[in-house]
Protein backbone atom coordinates (compact mmCIF):
# COMPACT_ATOMS: atom_id res chain seq x y z
CA UNK A 1 0.00 0.00 0.00
CA UNK A 2 1.10 3.32 -1.01
CA UNK A 3 0.16 6.82 0.34
CA UNK A 4 0.02 9.25 -2.50
CA UNK A 5 -1.67 12.81 -2.73
CA UNK A 6 -4.43 13.29 -5.46
CA UNK A 7 -3.18 15.14 -8.09
CA UNK A 8 -3.45 19.32 -8.37
CA UNK A 9 -3.94 19.13 -4.58
CA UNK A 10 -0.80 19.43 -3.62
CA UNK A 11 2.48 21.96 -5.13
CA UNK A 12 5.71 19.67 -4.16
CA UNK A 13 7.65 22.83 -5.04
CA UNK A 14 6.09 25.37 -2.67
CA UNK A 15 5.22 22.50 0.20
CA UNK A 16 8.47 20.18 -0.30
CA UNK A 17 8.19 18.77 3.24
CA UNK A 18 4.45 17.94 3.05
CA UNK A 19 5.26 15.86 -0.37
CA UNK A 20 7.94 13.87 1.26
CA UNK A 21 5.87 12.47 3.42
CA UNK A 22 3.47 10.76 1.02
CA UNK A 23 5.36 7.59 -0.91
CA UNK A 24 5.13 9.32 -4.36
CA UNK A 25 4.22 12.60 -5.28
CA UNK A 26 1.52 13.13 -8.34
CA UNK A 27 1.47 16.67 -10.17
CA UNK A 28 -0.93 18.49 -10.77
CA UNK A 29 -2.35 17.90 -14.72
CA UNK A 30 -0.51 18.79 -17.30
CA UNK A 31 -1.69 19.91 -20.62
CA UNK A 32 0.29 20.21 -23.96
CA UNK A 33 -0.15 23.97 -24.06
CA UNK A 34 0.34 26.20 -20.99
CA UNK A 35 -2.94 27.28 -19.38
CA UNK A 36 -3.88 29.86 -17.27
CA UNK A 37 -6.73 28.20 -15.51
CA UNK A 38 -9.46 29.50 -14.79
CA UNK A 39 -11.02 33.21 -13.60
CA UNK A 40 -11.85 33.21 -9.98
CA UNK A 41 -13.83 32.80 -7.61
CA UNK A 42 -12.28 28.77 -7.92
CA UNK A 43 -13.43 27.35 -4.91
CA UNK A 44 -16.27 27.02 -2.27
CA UNK A 45 -16.84 25.73 0.51
CA UNK A 46 -20.29 23.31 1.19
CA UNK A 47 -21.92 21.59 3.93
CA UNK A 48 -19.55 18.35 3.54
CA UNK A 49 -17.11 19.32 0.57
CA UNK A 50 -15.89 21.62 -1.39
CA UNK A 51 -15.97 22.53 -4.92
CA UNK A 52 -13.06 23.98 -7.03
CA UNK A 53 -12.95 25.12 -10.78
CA UNK A 54 -8.96 25.73 -10.60
CA UNK A 55 -9.24 24.40 -14.58
CA UNK A 56 -5.99 22.51 -15.22
CA UNK A 57 -3.69 25.84 -14.67
CA UNK A 58 -0.25 24.76 -15.30
CA UNK A 59 2.76 25.96 -17.27
CA UNK A 60 2.40 23.54 -20.25
CA UNK A 61 4.28 20.22 -21.58
CA UNK A 62 7.78 21.34 -22.64
CA UNK A 63 8.30 24.20 -19.64
CA UNK A 64 7.14 21.25 -17.39
CA UNK A 65 9.51 18.90 -18.95
CA UNK A 66 12.25 21.75 -18.96
CA UNK A 67 11.74 24.11 -15.93
CA UNK A 68 9.75 21.87 -13.35
CA UNK A 69 10.73 17.89 -14.01
CA UNK A 70 14.38 18.87 -13.04
CA UNK A 71 13.06 20.25 -10.05
CA UNK A 72 10.56 17.58 -9.08
CA UNK A 73 13.06 14.73 -9.36
CA UNK A 74 15.57 16.95 -7.20
CA UNK A 75 12.99 15.68 -4.10
CA UNK A 76 14.46 12.39 -4.73
CA UNK A 77 11.03 10.65 -4.29
CA UNK A 78 9.05 8.75 -6.84
CA UNK A 79 7.26 10.91 -8.88
CA UNK A 80 3.75 10.26 -11.15
CA UNK A 81 2.70 12.65 -13.88
CA UNK A 82 -0.85 13.62 -14.08
CA UNK A 83 -0.88 13.93 -18.24
CA UNK A 84 -4.51 15.85 -19.61
CA UNK A 85 -5.54 16.72 -22.89
CA UNK A 86 -8.48 17.34 -25.45
CA UNK A 87 -7.62 14.46 -28.17
CA UNK A 88 -5.64 10.89 -27.17
CA UNK A 89 -2.59 12.34 -29.43
CA UNK A 90 -1.75 15.14 -27.20
CA UNK A 91 -1.91 12.67 -24.45
CA UNK A 92 0.00 10.67 -25.69
CA UNK A 93 2.75 13.41 -27.06
CA UNK A 94 3.37 14.26 -23.69
CA UNK A 95 3.78 10.64 -22.67
CA UNK A 96 6.38 10.54 -25.29
CA UNK A 97 8.31 13.13 -23.49
CA UNK A 98 8.33 11.49 -20.22
CA UNK A 99 10.84 8.08 -18.41
CA UNK A 100 11.14 7.67 -15.30
CA UNK A 101 8.08 8.59 -13.66
CA UNK A 102 4.93 7.11 -13.50
CA UNK A 103 2.26 8.74 -15.54
CA UNK A 104 -1.33 9.32 -14.58
CA UNK A 105 -3.87 9.59 -17.60
CA UNK A 106 -6.91 12.31 -16.68
CA UNK A 107 -9.15 11.18 -18.51
CA UNK A 108 -11.55 13.21 -16.28
CA UNK A 109 -11.26 16.57 -15.32
CA UNK A 110 -14.94 18.16 -15.08
CA UNK A 111 -13.51 21.68 -15.09
CA UNK A 112 -12.74 22.00 -19.00
CA UNK A 113 -14.23 20.34 -21.57
CA UNK A 114 -13.29 16.38 -21.70
CA UNK A 115 -11.33 14.70 -24.62
CA UNK A 116 -13.88 12.90 -27.13
CA UNK A 117 -12.19 9.97 -27.06
CA UNK A 118 -13.61 7.41 -25.29
CA UNK A 119 -11.13 6.06 -21.96
CA UNK A 120 -9.60 2.86 -24.16
CA UNK A 121 -8.70 5.24 -27.36
CA UNK A 122 -6.77 7.60 -25.06
CA UNK A 123 -4.78 4.76 -22.75
CA UNK A 124 -4.26 2.65 -26.09
CA UNK A 125 -2.79 5.74 -28.06
CA UNK A 126 -0.42 6.10 -24.85
CA UNK A 127 0.72 2.61 -24.53
CA UNK A 128 2.07 3.03 -28.14
CA UNK A 129 4.33 5.70 -26.84
CA UNK A 130 5.55 4.54 -23.57
CA UNK A 131 6.78 1.96 -21.63
CA UNK A 132 6.20 3.79 -18.65
CA UNK A 133 3.76 2.47 -15.78
CA UNK A 134 0.31 3.88 -17.13
CA UNK A 135 -2.46 4.58 -14.89
CA UNK A 136 -5.97 5.71 -16.13
CA UNK A 137 -7.75 8.55 -13.23
CA UNK A 138 -11.78 8.14 -14.41
CA UNK A 139 -14.60 10.00 -13.45
CA UNK A 140 -17.01 8.68 -10.96
CA UNK A 141 -19.45 9.89 -13.61
CA UNK A 142 -19.32 6.49 -15.44
CA UNK A 143 -22.39 4.35 -15.71
CA UNK A 144 -20.84 1.32 -15.48
CA UNK A 145 -17.75 1.41 -14.04
CA UNK A 146 -17.09 -2.59 -14.19
CA UNK A 147 -17.41 -1.95 -18.12
CA UNK A 148 -15.04 1.26 -17.55
CA UNK A 149 -12.15 -0.52 -15.86
CA UNK A 150 -12.24 -3.71 -18.35
CA UNK A 151 -11.98 -1.26 -21.03
CA UNK A 152 -9.17 0.39 -19.60
CA UNK A 153 -7.33 -2.34 -18.94
CA UNK A 154 -7.47 -4.07 -22.03
CA UNK A 155 -6.17 -1.50 -23.99
CA UNK A 156 -3.21 -1.86 -22.08
CA UNK A 157 -3.20 0.14 -18.69
CA UNK A 158 -0.65 -0.82 -15.70
CA UNK A 159 -3.60 0.47 -13.21
CA UNK A 160 -6.93 2.42 -12.50
CA UNK A 161 -6.95 6.08 -10.45
CA UNK A 162 -10.16 6.26 -9.01
CA UNK A 163 -12.34 8.83 -8.81
CA UNK A 164 -11.75 12.28 -9.62
CA UNK A 165 -14.20 14.90 -8.65
CA UNK A 166 -18.31 14.69 -9.46
CA UNK A 167 -19.80 17.46 -10.78
CA UNK A 168 -21.36 20.15 -8.29
CA UNK A 169 -22.78 24.01 -8.21
CA UNK A 170 -22.98 25.89 -4.88
CA UNK A 171 -25.13 29.03 -4.30
CA UNK A 172 -23.84 32.14 -2.39
CA UNK A 173 -26.76 33.65 -0.01
CA UNK A 174 -28.13 35.59 -2.76
CA UNK A 175 -28.94 32.54 -4.71
CA UNK A 176 -25.98 33.57 -7.39
CA UNK A 177 -23.67 30.62 -8.43
CA UNK A 178 -20.32 31.24 -6.10
CA UNK A 179 -17.77 29.80 -8.82
CA UNK A 180 -17.13 32.08 -11.46
CA UNK A 181 -17.69 29.17 -14.04
CA UNK A 182 -20.61 27.85 -12.35
CA UNK A 183 -19.82 24.65 -12.09
CA UNK A 184 -17.20 22.70 -10.09
CA UNK A 185 -15.48 19.32 -8.92
CA UNK A 186 -16.97 18.49 -5.76
CA UNK A 187 -14.91 16.95 -3.04
CA UNK A 188 -14.36 16.33 0.20
CA UNK A 189 -16.06 13.64 2.51
CA UNK A 190 -19.74 13.47 1.24
CA UNK A 191 -17.52 11.54 -1.95
CA UNK A 192 -16.65 8.41 -0.08
CA UNK A 193 -19.60 6.34 -0.55
CA UNK A 194 -19.10 7.18 -3.75
CA UNK A 195 -15.29 5.96 -4.24
CA UNK A 196 -16.36 2.69 -2.24
CA UNK A 197 -19.05 1.89 -4.40
CA UNK A 198 -16.72 2.93 -7.39
CA UNK A 199 -13.99 0.46 -6.18
CA UNK A 200 -15.96 -2.33 -5.80
CA UNK A 201 -17.29 -2.41 -8.97
CA UNK A 202 -13.14 -1.91 -10.80
CA UNK A 203 -12.01 -4.70 -8.11
CA UNK A 204 -14.52 -7.08 -9.10
CA UNK A 205 -13.94 -6.10 -12.86
CA UNK A 206 -9.92 -6.29 -12.29
CA UNK A 207 -6.95 -7.61 -10.39
CA UNK A 208 -4.81 -4.34 -11.67
CA UNK A 209 -3.30 -2.01 -8.70
CA UNK A 210 -6.20 0.86 -8.09
CA UNK A 211 -5.32 4.13 -6.12
CA UNK A 212 -8.46 5.46 -4.89
CA UNK A 213 -8.99 8.61 -3.51
CA UNK A 214 -11.97 10.75 -2.45
CA UNK A 215 -12.69 11.70 0.94
CA UNK A 216 -10.40 10.15 3.05
CA UNK A 217 -9.83 11.67 6.54
CA UNK A 218 -8.83 9.65 8.87
CA UNK A 219 -6.90 5.86 8.64
CA UNK A 220 -10.47 4.05 9.07
CA UNK A 221 -11.91 6.01 5.80
CA UNK A 222 -8.11 4.53 3.90
CA UNK A 223 -8.98 1.00 5.59
CA UNK A 224 -12.53 1.21 4.08
CA UNK A 225 -11.21 2.36 0.61
CA UNK A 226 -8.72 -0.87 1.06
CA UNK A 227 -10.68 -3.54 2.18
CA UNK A 228 -12.98 -2.30 -1.03
CA UNK A 229 -10.22 -3.05 -3.32
CA UNK A 230 -7.57 -0.37 -3.34
CA UNK A 231 -4.42 -1.40 -3.07
CA UNK A 232 -3.20 2.24 -3.13
CA UNK A 233 -4.61 5.38 -1.29
CA UNK A 234 -4.70 9.30 -2.05
CA UNK A 235 -5.38 12.22 -0.06
CA UNK A 236 -6.82 15.13 -1.55
CA UNK A 237 -9.09 18.01 0.14
CA UNK A 238 -7.87 16.82 3.64
CA UNK A 239 -4.50 18.19 3.23
CA UNK A 240 -5.80 21.67 1.91
CA UNK A 241 -7.30 21.09 6.08
CA UNK A 242 -4.37 20.00 7.16
CA UNK A 243 -0.80 19.86 5.79
CA UNK A 244 0.50 17.32 8.98
CA UNK A 245 -2.67 14.76 7.54
CA UNK A 246 -0.45 12.06 5.61
CA UNK A 247 1.62 10.97 8.78
CA UNK A 248 -1.82 11.48 10.89
CA UNK A 249 -3.16 8.84 8.43
CA UNK A 250 -0.72 6.48 8.04
CA UNK A 251 -0.41 6.53 12.30
CA UNK A 252 -4.21 5.95 11.93
CA UNK A 253 -4.29 3.44 9.26
CA UNK A 254 -1.25 1.14 11.06
CA UNK A 255 -3.42 1.55 14.24
CA UNK A 256 -6.66 0.12 12.54
CA UNK A 257 -5.01 -2.58 10.81
CA UNK A 258 -3.80 -4.12 14.04
CA UNK A 259 -6.87 -3.11 15.89
CA UNK A 260 -8.89 -5.29 13.35
CA UNK A 261 -6.23 -7.79 12.97
CA UNK A 262 -4.18 -7.38 10.07
CA UNK A 263 -0.83 -7.62 9.74
CA UNK A 264 -0.28 -5.14 7.09
CA UNK A 265 -2.72 -2.80 4.96
CA UNK A 266 -2.46 -5.32 2.20
CA UNK A 267 -4.03 -8.46 3.85
CA UNK A 268 -6.97 -6.51 4.20
CA UNK A 269 -7.57 -5.45 0.30
CA UNK A 270 -10.76 -6.40 -0.97
CA UNK A 271 -11.67 -8.14 2.60
CA UNK A 272 -14.99 -6.25 2.26
CA UNK A 273 -16.26 -8.43 -1.21
CA UNK A 274 -15.46 -11.24 1.00
CA UNK A 275 -17.46 -10.43 4.15
CA UNK A 276 -20.93 -9.46 2.58
CA UNK A 277 -23.48 -10.10 5.00
CA UNK A 278 -26.81 -11.78 4.01
CA UNK A 279 -29.89 -11.23 6.44
CA UNK A 280 -30.75 -14.69 6.54
CA UNK A 281 -27.32 -15.61 7.76
CA UNK A 282 -27.34 -13.18 10.55
CA UNK A 283 -30.21 -15.01 13.04
CA UNK B 1 11.01 34.28 7.94
CA UNK B 2 9.69 32.12 10.35
CA UNK B 3 8.91 28.69 9.01
CA UNK B 4 5.12 27.45 9.65
CA UNK B 5 3.84 24.77 11.71
CA UNK B 6 0.47 23.52 12.69
CA UNK B 7 -0.62 22.62 16.08
CA UNK B 8 -4.30 22.46 18.27
CA UNK B 9 -4.10 25.68 19.88
CA UNK B 10 -6.18 26.08 23.35
CA UNK B 11 -9.18 28.83 23.05
CA UNK B 12 -7.61 31.29 26.46
CA UNK B 13 -10.91 34.11 25.50
CA UNK B 14 -13.90 35.34 23.21
CA UNK B 15 -14.73 38.78 23.72
CA UNK B 16 -16.92 40.77 22.28
CA UNK B 17 -15.42 43.92 20.23
CA UNK B 18 -18.80 45.80 18.47
CA UNK B 19 -19.91 43.19 16.27
CA UNK B 20 -16.54 41.49 16.12
CA UNK B 21 -15.02 38.86 18.12
CA UNK B 22 -11.54 38.11 19.35
CA UNK B 23 -10.54 35.11 19.59
CA UNK B 24 -7.49 34.61 21.90
CA UNK B 25 -5.51 31.38 21.33
CA UNK B 26 -2.64 30.02 23.58
CA UNK B 27 0.39 30.40 21.32
CA UNK B 28 1.96 27.01 21.39
CA UNK B 29 5.11 26.94 19.67
CA UNK B 30 4.08 28.92 17.09
CA UNK B 31 5.76 32.04 15.50
CA UNK B 32 3.49 35.05 15.48
CA UNK B 33 5.10 36.13 12.33
CA UNK B 34 5.42 39.32 10.55
CA UNK B 35 2.24 41.51 10.35
CA UNK B 36 0.07 41.24 7.51
CA UNK B 37 1.19 37.22 7.34
CA UNK B 38 -1.81 35.15 8.43
CA UNK B 39 -3.05 31.81 10.03
CA UNK B 40 -5.16 28.76 8.57
CA UNK B 41 -8.07 28.51 11.76
CA UNK B 42 -9.69 25.01 11.93
CA UNK B 43 -13.87 25.95 11.79
CA UNK B 44 -15.40 23.77 13.73
CA UNK B 45 -17.43 20.99 11.76
CA UNK B 46 -16.47 22.47 8.48
CA UNK B 47 -14.23 20.77 5.40
CA UNK B 48 -12.22 24.25 5.27
CA UNK B 49 -10.16 26.14 7.49
CA UNK B 50 -10.17 30.07 7.37
CA UNK B 51 -7.73 32.55 6.91
CA UNK B 52 -7.44 35.16 9.76
CA UNK B 53 -4.50 37.91 9.71
CA UNK B 54 -2.95 38.24 13.39
CA UNK B 55 -4.20 40.85 15.28
CA UNK B 56 -2.20 41.20 18.35
CA UNK B 57 0.13 39.15 20.31
CA UNK B 58 0.40 39.11 23.62
CA UNK B 59 2.63 37.10 25.14
CA UNK B 60 1.75 33.40 25.18
CA UNK B 61 -1.18 34.48 22.72
CA UNK B 62 -1.94 34.95 19.15
CA UNK B 63 -5.10 36.74 18.76
CA UNK B 64 -7.95 37.02 15.78
CA UNK B 65 -10.45 39.28 14.99
CA UNK B 66 -12.83 37.87 13.30
CA UNK B 67 -16.32 38.90 11.30
CA UNK B 68 -19.23 36.36 12.09
CA UNK B 69 -20.64 36.29 8.38
CA UNK B 70 -20.51 32.93 7.11
CA UNK B 71 -20.59 29.27 8.39
CA UNK B 72 -16.64 28.96 9.45
CA UNK B 73 -16.19 32.75 11.18
CA UNK B 74 -19.91 31.53 13.02
CA UNK B 75 -17.81 28.18 14.18
CA UNK B 76 -15.10 30.26 15.06
CA UNK B 77 -17.03 32.90 17.17
CA UNK B 78 -19.23 30.10 19.06
CA UNK B 79 -16.01 28.31 20.14
CA UNK B 80 -15.63 28.59 24.44
CA UNK B 81 -12.55 28.89 26.61
CA UNK B 82 -10.91 25.64 26.46
CA UNK B 83 -11.58 24.41 23.09
CA UNK B 84 -8.82 23.51 20.75
CA UNK B 85 -8.63 24.00 16.94
CA UNK B 86 -5.72 23.20 14.56
CA UNK B 87 -3.92 26.94 13.65
CA UNK B 88 -1.56 26.36 10.77
CA UNK B 89 1.02 29.31 9.89
CA UNK B 90 2.53 31.91 10.12
CA UNK B 91 2.11 32.44 6.31
CA UNK B 92 2.23 34.60 3.57
CA UNK B 93 4.04 37.69 3.41
CA UNK B 94 3.57 40.95 5.49
CA UNK B 95 4.01 44.16 5.60
CA UNK B 96 7.84 45.64 5.03
CA UNK B 97 8.02 47.60 8.35
CA UNK B 98 11.16 49.66 6.89
CA UNK B 99 8.94 52.72 5.93
CA UNK B 100 9.97 56.45 7.11
CA UNK B 101 6.98 57.86 7.53
CA UNK B 102 3.97 55.01 8.34
CA UNK B 103 0.24 55.86 7.81
CA UNK B 104 -1.86 52.61 8.38
CA UNK B 105 -5.62 52.55 6.88
CA UNK B 106 -8.13 50.21 7.60
CA UNK B 107 -11.78 50.05 6.39
CA UNK B 108 -14.13 47.25 8.29
CA UNK B 109 -13.27 43.75 9.25
CA UNK B 110 -10.22 44.77 7.58
CA UNK B 111 -8.57 46.51 10.40
CA UNK B 112 -7.64 42.88 12.02
CA UNK B 113 -4.03 43.06 10.92
CA UNK B 114 -3.80 46.96 12.01
CA UNK B 115 -3.39 46.51 15.81
CA UNK B 116 -0.43 44.34 15.57
CA UNK B 117 1.09 46.09 12.87
CA UNK B 118 0.69 49.69 14.90
CA UNK B 119 3.13 47.88 17.73
CA UNK B 120 5.60 47.02 15.62
CA UNK B 121 5.75 50.30 13.91
CA UNK B 122 5.16 52.35 17.48
CA UNK B 123 1.96 53.39 17.17
CA UNK B 124 2.15 55.62 13.80
CA UNK B 125 -1.44 57.72 12.68
CA UNK B 126 -4.09 55.70 11.39
CA UNK B 127 -7.54 56.18 9.96
CA UNK B 128 -10.29 54.03 10.14
CA UNK B 129 -13.00 53.71 8.13
CA UNK B 130 -16.49 51.90 8.96
CA UNK B 131 -20.02 51.17 8.19
CA UNK B 132 -21.52 52.41 11.65
CA UNK B 133 -20.97 53.72 14.99
CA UNK B 134 -20.99 50.07 16.38
CA UNK B 135 -18.23 48.90 14.10
CA UNK B 136 -16.18 51.57 14.79
CA UNK B 137 -15.80 50.52 18.64
CA UNK B 138 -13.12 48.05 17.17
CA UNK B 139 -11.25 51.37 16.28
CA UNK B 140 -10.29 50.57 20.41
CA UNK B 141 -7.65 48.52 18.93
CA UNK B 142 -5.63 50.86 16.78
CA UNK B 143 -4.00 53.69 19.14
CA UNK B 144 -3.45 56.87 17.11
CA UNK B 145 -6.60 56.31 14.68
CA UNK B 146 -8.66 59.38 13.29
CA UNK B 147 -11.98 57.37 12.37
CA UNK B 148 -14.36 58.00 9.58
CA UNK B 149 -18.08 56.52 9.43
CA UNK B 150 -19.82 56.30 6.02
CA UNK B 151 -20.49 57.85 3.91
CA UNK B 152 -17.41 59.85 4.87
CA UNK B 153 -14.15 57.47 3.29
CA UNK B 154 -11.19 56.70 4.37
CA UNK B 155 -9.97 58.30 1.16
CA UNK B 156 -11.35 61.72 1.87
CA UNK B 157 -9.32 62.62 5.14
CA UNK B 158 -6.21 59.96 4.12
CA UNK B 159 -3.27 62.66 4.45
CA UNK B 160 -0.58 62.30 1.42
CA UNK B 161 2.84 62.02 1.06
CA UNK B 162 2.91 58.89 3.69
CA UNK B 163 3.88 55.16 3.38
CA UNK B 164 0.26 53.75 3.38
CA UNK B 165 -0.43 50.51 4.65
CA UNK B 166 -3.61 49.41 4.02
CA UNK B 167 -6.27 46.45 4.68
CA UNK B 168 -9.67 46.50 3.67
CA UNK B 169 -12.44 46.11 1.37
CA UNK B 170 -11.55 45.72 -2.10
CA UNK B 171 -13.03 49.46 -3.50
CA UNK B 172 -11.37 50.50 -0.80
CA UNK B 173 -7.75 49.33 -1.08
CA UNK B 174 -8.76 50.16 -5.43
CA UNK B 175 -8.92 53.78 -4.65
CA UNK B 176 -5.87 53.75 -2.33
CA UNK B 177 -3.94 52.48 -5.35
CA UNK B 178 -4.91 54.99 -7.27
CA UNK B 179 -3.90 57.87 -4.97
CA UNK B 180 -0.98 56.68 -3.71
CA UNK B 181 0.86 54.05 -6.31
CA UNK B 182 3.68 52.91 -3.34
CA UNK B 183 0.84 51.67 -0.92
CA UNK B 184 1.23 48.34 0.61
CA UNK B 185 -2.15 46.65 0.49
CA UNK B 186 -3.76 43.59 2.30
CA UNK B 187 -5.43 41.88 -0.36
CA UNK B 188 -8.34 38.95 0.60
CA UNK B 189 -9.44 35.76 -1.97
CA UNK B 190 -10.99 32.78 -0.65
CA UNK B 191 -8.65 30.54 0.04
CA UNK B 192 -8.44 26.19 0.55
CA UNK B 193 -5.28 25.66 1.74
CA UNK B 194 -3.35 28.84 2.44
CA UNK B 195 0.10 27.13 1.87
CA UNK B 196 -0.02 27.11 -2.01
CA UNK B 197 -1.47 23.72 -2.20
CA UNK B 198 -5.09 24.49 -4.15
CA UNK B 199 -4.56 27.37 -6.28
CA UNK B 200 -7.73 28.72 -5.37
CA UNK B 201 -7.43 32.36 -4.40
CA UNK B 202 -5.61 33.19 -7.13
CA UNK B 203 -5.69 37.01 -8.28
CA UNK B 204 -4.04 39.17 -11.29
CA UNK B 205 -1.08 39.81 -10.28
CA UNK B 206 1.31 41.80 -12.88
CA UNK B 207 -1.00 40.56 -15.60
CA UNK B 208 -0.63 36.85 -14.27
CA UNK B 209 -2.85 34.84 -11.89
CA UNK B 210 -0.90 34.10 -9.39
CA UNK B 211 -1.64 32.42 -5.56
CA UNK B 212 -2.49 35.20 -3.44
CA UNK B 213 -1.19 33.13 -0.15
CA UNK B 214 2.52 32.86 -1.74
CA UNK B 215 2.53 36.27 -3.33
CA UNK B 216 0.68 38.22 -1.02
CA UNK B 217 -1.75 38.85 0.81
CA UNK B 218 0.17 42.01 1.13
CA UNK B 219 1.04 43.31 -2.16
CA UNK B 220 2.79 46.54 -3.18
CA UNK B 221 0.57 48.41 -5.26
CA UNK B 222 3.07 49.92 -7.83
Amino acid sequence: MQLLNASGCLDALTAPDVARAFDAFVTKTVTPEPRAGNAPVRIAETEHGMLNAIGLANPGRDAFVRDMLPRLRALGMPLWVSVGGFAAHEYAETCAQLDDVTIELNLSCPNVDEAPESAAEIVRACRETTSSPLYAKVSPHSWDMGETVRAIEAAGADGVSMVNTLRGVALDDRLRPTLARVQGGYSGPALKPVVLAAVVAARRATSLPIVAMGGVTSGRDALELIACGATHVALGTVLFADPDSPSRVRAELAEEVHRLGFETPDDAVGIALDRVVKMANRG
Amino acid sequence: MPEPRRERLRVRAIEPVGPYALLRLERGRLDPGVPGQFFMLEAPGRVLPRPMSLCLAPKGELAFLLDPIGPGTRALARLEPGDEIGVLGPLGNGFRLDVPRPLLVGGGIGIAPLPYLSEALEHPPAVLGFRSERHAESAALVPNAEVVIDPVLVTEVMSTGRDVLACGPEPMLEAIRVLEPGAQLAWEAPMACGYGACYGCVVEIDGELKRLCVEGPVLCSS
